[in-house]
């Protein structure tokens, strides 16, 4: 019986070993590409262009930094990337709040105020969820034209709002099927519009799923190339724009040190955003009602 | 307080009629039952009175004043739902404010109402509250607070007790009761429990389909039921419905029951009256009686009948025993230990109380 037991924890212990050996393996494997990144940023290019590129720097410089951030030039002008930074946080804060609020909205309609023929309306916004970007690029380029936003920040703006809102719906509307109609139904009673039910009573459970949204829609928008470089141009791109003309567009030495420290600019508000509210993410990814 | 008036209210949903014509009025205080099984209707007429269903015909009237056209917030109504439907985010106190918030009461008028309602309801302590710190029979006494508040004129009841268990339903049930009697405010209370309806109500209307087929006070309802579904739907066990045939002796009625193995039962002293017995004289009828109007009876006569019980179920305070009459199986009340299995048994009948029913129609004979 002893040795049984014995070895049925031993067995358990090697299990162990070899789950979290893999474990930190993958992890490993997977987070390279930021190590590489990072201390590469830290490097002088000397030392890059000396061999070294996975070890660590033998002087850590932010110089690259500074560089990527306020002198590197993109295209004609050697404003680094902080001009770009700008517009990308104009791009996407605007539109990640109207399609959010937008989506809340139609998820809260779609649900709780169900008129004839709202299951249509809710699969044909789906549909939106598969279209691929490149299929909208013409016709939007037109309507931008027409209403004279084109190559502008606010242009972007909607493209993004227009094109955020059927993955919003989608979260709201699968949230706000969760609670139950009784609540709506007693906030009439007492007394509460449209507006006033929303904001009182529907909003406030909903957070994890606003923060879900959020989430979702900054990501999207703030990592977007394709409507970016195709709708704006020079001195209102957003910065993954302006991050492929610093790296693609090089004169001389290519300066890996530089590039690495903008990619990394470039990716940290997404990486905060998660390590902010990533918990929430999956709270009100798998989440159901709020029970009341 | 006040008077409802429903009065040929009809509910369509494309082609399908889910109300007929339901007529359905109660005085000021009075404490109405809506009564049935699921998909009878009860819970769409309650929404139609709150104004959550629009009525596509007839009219409904509180105090005298017709409001289909009204908005449920213009209706002067209260409304306490099964789920509780209480607001998450607020605590037990915001919940409570929330209507008079909206109509603009003022902050001490609302805390002053407030502590009543809490007060009235022993829930003081629960104030700051979240509604999922609570149990269920208190978010029920929150929700019956969130309705109290309003001093409205007509409070609606949606199956306010189906979520909580056996022991704590029992004890809501008196509460609401006591709540009625101090606050003698008209009620509307939809149930599938005829328990419910019978210890609460003060007019019952049972419904099946969309149509009332039976309104009157519970006794009544339980004493002299319209029909045969009402029979058995109201009262548990329910009312026997034993198929018999009807004699005139003398001018006085008599149904003859048929009894496996023994001579057919007599009754007589059925209240009928003389128009119907001749109306039905030799005819098949259904005779109605409710389990506790058998009694063991020490010797046999004419007034007894002779059944062999096959089975006995104790329910402690008295016994339920099971006897073949008629081609259907019969249950009686009777005490503990009077009778036993596989035996044979003599049980007199409270004739009386004895209510006969159409073979055909299945309404009850007068």
């Amino acid at each position: 019986m002893r040795t049984e037991e014995h070895s049925a924890r031993r067995s358990r212990q090697i299990g162990r070993v070899f789950i979290y050996g893999s474990l930190i393996a993958l992890a490993a494997f997977y987070l390279m590409p930021l190590w590489v990144m990072t201390v590469t940023s830290l490097k002088s290019l000397d030392e890059i262009y000396g061999g070294s590129f996975i070890g660590m720097p033998k002087a850590i410089t932010l110089e690259a930094w500074n560089k990527a951030w306020q002198e590197a030039c993109i295209g004609t002008a050697c404003t680094g990337l902080r001009p770009y930074f700008i517009n990308s946080i104009l791009m996407v804060v605007p539109a990640v709040i109207l399609s959010t609020g937008i989506g809340a909205i139609n998820g809260y309609i779609l649900t709780k105020w169900r008129f004839a023929g709202a299951n249509a309306i809710f699969g044909l916004l789906l549909f939106g969820c598969f279209l691929p970007f490149q299929a909208v690029i013409l016709p939007m380029a037109q309507v931008l034209g027409r209403l004279h936003l084109s190559g502008t920040i606010p242009g972007l703006v909607l493209v993004h709002t227009v094109y955020g809102i059927s993955f919003t719906t989608l979260f709201f509307r699968n949230y706000f099927i969760t609670i139950p109609d009784e609540l709506t139904r007693a906030a009439q009673i007492d007394g509460a519009g449209f507006f006033r039910i929303f904001f009182s009573v529907m909003l406030p459970t909903a957070l994890p799923i606003i923060v879900v949204s959020c989430i979702w829609q900054f990501t999207q928008i703030w990592n977007d190339f394709l409507f970016g470089v195709s709708f704006t141009a020079g001195q209102s791109s957003p910065i993954t724009v302006a991050l492929n003309n610093i790296v693609n567009v090089t004169m001389g030495r290519k300066q890996y040190n530089v590039d690495m420290a903008a990619a990394m600019i470039a990716a940290i508000p997404t990486l905060f955003v998660y390590v902010v509210a990533g918990r929430y993410f999956v709270r009100g990814l798998t989440a159901g009602a709020v029970k009341g | 307080m006040s008077t409802l008036e429903i009065d040929r209210a009809r509910k369509v949903y494309g082609d399908l009629e889910v109300l007929k014509e339901v007529s359905i009025s109660i005085g000021t205080g009075d404490f109405l039952v809506l009564l049935g099984p699921s998909g009878c209707g009860k819970s769409t007429l309650l929404n139609m009175i709150a104004g959550l269903e629009n009525i596509s015909g007839g009219e409904i009237r509180i105090a005298g004043k017709v409001v289909n056209d009204l908005s449920p917030k213009d209706r002067d109504i209260a409304m306490v739902f099964q789920s509780y439907a209480l607001y998450p985010t607020m605590t037990v106190r915001q919940n409570i404010e929330f209507g008079m918030k909206i109509r603009g009461v003022a902050q001490a008028e609302r805390d002053k109402a407030v502590k009543t309602a809490a007060d009235l309801l022993q829930m003081t302590h629960l104030l700051d509250r979240k509604p999922s710190q609570l149990s269920g029979g208190q978010r029920q006494r929150v929700a019956m607070g969130r309705a109290i508040v309003r001093q409205p004129k007509l409070f609606l009841f949606d199956e306010p007790l189906s979520n909580l268990d056996a022991k704590l339903r029992v004890d809501m049930r008196t509460e609401i009761k006591r709540l009625h009697a101090r606050l003698g405010t008209t009620i509307v209370y939809v149930t599938h429990d005829q328990i419910e309806a019978m210890t609460l109500a003060t007019r019952v209307a049972v419904m099946k389909d969309g149509v009332v087929q039976h309104l009157d006070d519970p006794q009544s309802v339980y004493d002299r039921p319209a029909n045969v579904y009402v029979a058995k739907f109201v009262g548990s066990p329910s009312m026997n419905i034993i198929p018999a045939s009807l004699d005139v002796e003398d001018g006085r009625p008599v149904a003859v029951v048929d009894i496996p193995g023994a001579t057919a039962g007599r009754l007589t002293g059925i209240p009928l009256s003389s128009q119907a017995a001749a109306k039905y004289a030799g005819r098949s009828i259904l005779v109605g009686i409710r389990p506790e109007l058998f009694s063991v009876a020490g010797v046999q006569s004419p007034q007894t009948v002779s059944v062999h019980i096959d089975v006995v179920e104790p329910t402690g305070p008295d016994t339920l025993a099971l006897f073949q009459a008629g081609g259907v199986e019969v249950t009686a009340r009777v005490p503990p230990r009077a009778v036993a299995a596989r035996t044979s048994a003599t049980l007199a009948v409270d004739t009386a109380k004895i209510v006969l029913f159409d073979a055909e129609t299945e309404k009850r004979i007068d």
